[in-house]
């Protein structure tokens, strides 16, 4: 069985992580900028269990894992964070976040 | 190895359709599609344990979590969402899903026997390097889901003690 190289799963996690990144940039809903950033989470530990399995080691499985409960307490917090913003303003657009008072 | 690049490029598509889709429940279905696809792919690194956890943990529960956030706010009808976005059709997580499923059946008809050399980071090896090398990392975040927890609830949290206007 040929190992896949790891340019290719670099490139893989890659472009994922980049199509994270353009949806951070170019979405304007709130809730669809954080998927975009478990996205971006996700490509990011991708990256890091491929590594460890083409080196044969545990150690990018435990950042894997340590990435996991990050996203999830991320989540958690920025999930409760758009709930109050749309209590306050009907209104998930962040283009029309642009003043401080109310 | 045929799979790999299949569920690589099925990741990759349904990544592209969670920043294209107009609908919030459409992106999460097609996200959740990419999640799948990308376990997939981890399993066939030789990583079955953060395969096996992506899709509880990843799939299972943050996903949920942004399904429940988008019931609670009744974003799934109507125009809420961007009117920047390129697509506006729901087909694409359920085409990319029965491409997925596809796949695995062929997949798991071709091939019926084992190859020798193939290399496995098994979970027991994980749970080794995780509680003897990293283990003052895993009380940090346990702080980072306590700190999570507390905050989440305190944002969302009880309004008479807080008074009025204040958040």
């Amino acid at each position: 069985m040929i190992t896949i190289p790891l340019t290719h799963i670099l490139g893989i996690a890659g472009v994922l992580f980049s199509l994270g990144l353009i949806g951070v940039l170019v979405r304007r809903n709130l809730l669809f900028m954080f998927l975009s950033i478990e996205v971006m989470l996700n490509a990011a530990g991708f990256a890091f269990v491929g590594v460890s399995s083409h080196l044969g080691q545990a150690d990018g499985q435990v950042m894997f894992i340590f990435i996991l409960a990050m996203a999830a307490a991320e989540v958690a917090v920025a999930l409760a964070l758009v709930i109050k913003y749309h209590h306050i303003s009907r209104e998930l657009d962040t283009d029309m976040a642009c003043e401080l008072k109310g | 190895m045929i799979v790999f690049y299949i569920s690589a490029g099925i990741a990759a598509l349904a990544t592209l359709g969670v920043i294209c889709l107009r609908q919030p429940m459409h992106a999460l279905l097609c996200l959740i599609a990419s999640l799948v696809s990308l376990s997939i792919c981890m399993g066939l690194l030789g990583a079955p344990f953060s395969a096996a956890l992506e899709i509880i943990v990843y799939a299972g529960a943050i996903m949920v979590l942004f399904v429940f956030v988008v019931m609670l706010l009744g974003l799934g009808d109507g125009p809420a969402s961007d009117s920047r976005s390129l697509l506006k059709k729901w087909w694409l997580p359920v085409t990319l899903t029965a491409c997925l499923s596809i796949e695995l059946i062929c997949a798991l008809w071709v091939t019926s026997t084992t190859d020798s050399d193939f290399q496995l980071v098994s979970a027991k090896e994980v749970a080794h390097s995780l509680f003897q090398n990293y283990g003052s990392a895993v009380e940090l975040v346990s702080f980072l889901l306590l700190a999570g927890l507390v905050g989440a609830y305190h944002i969302c949290g009880s309004r008479k003690q807080m008074g009025d206007g204040a958040t």
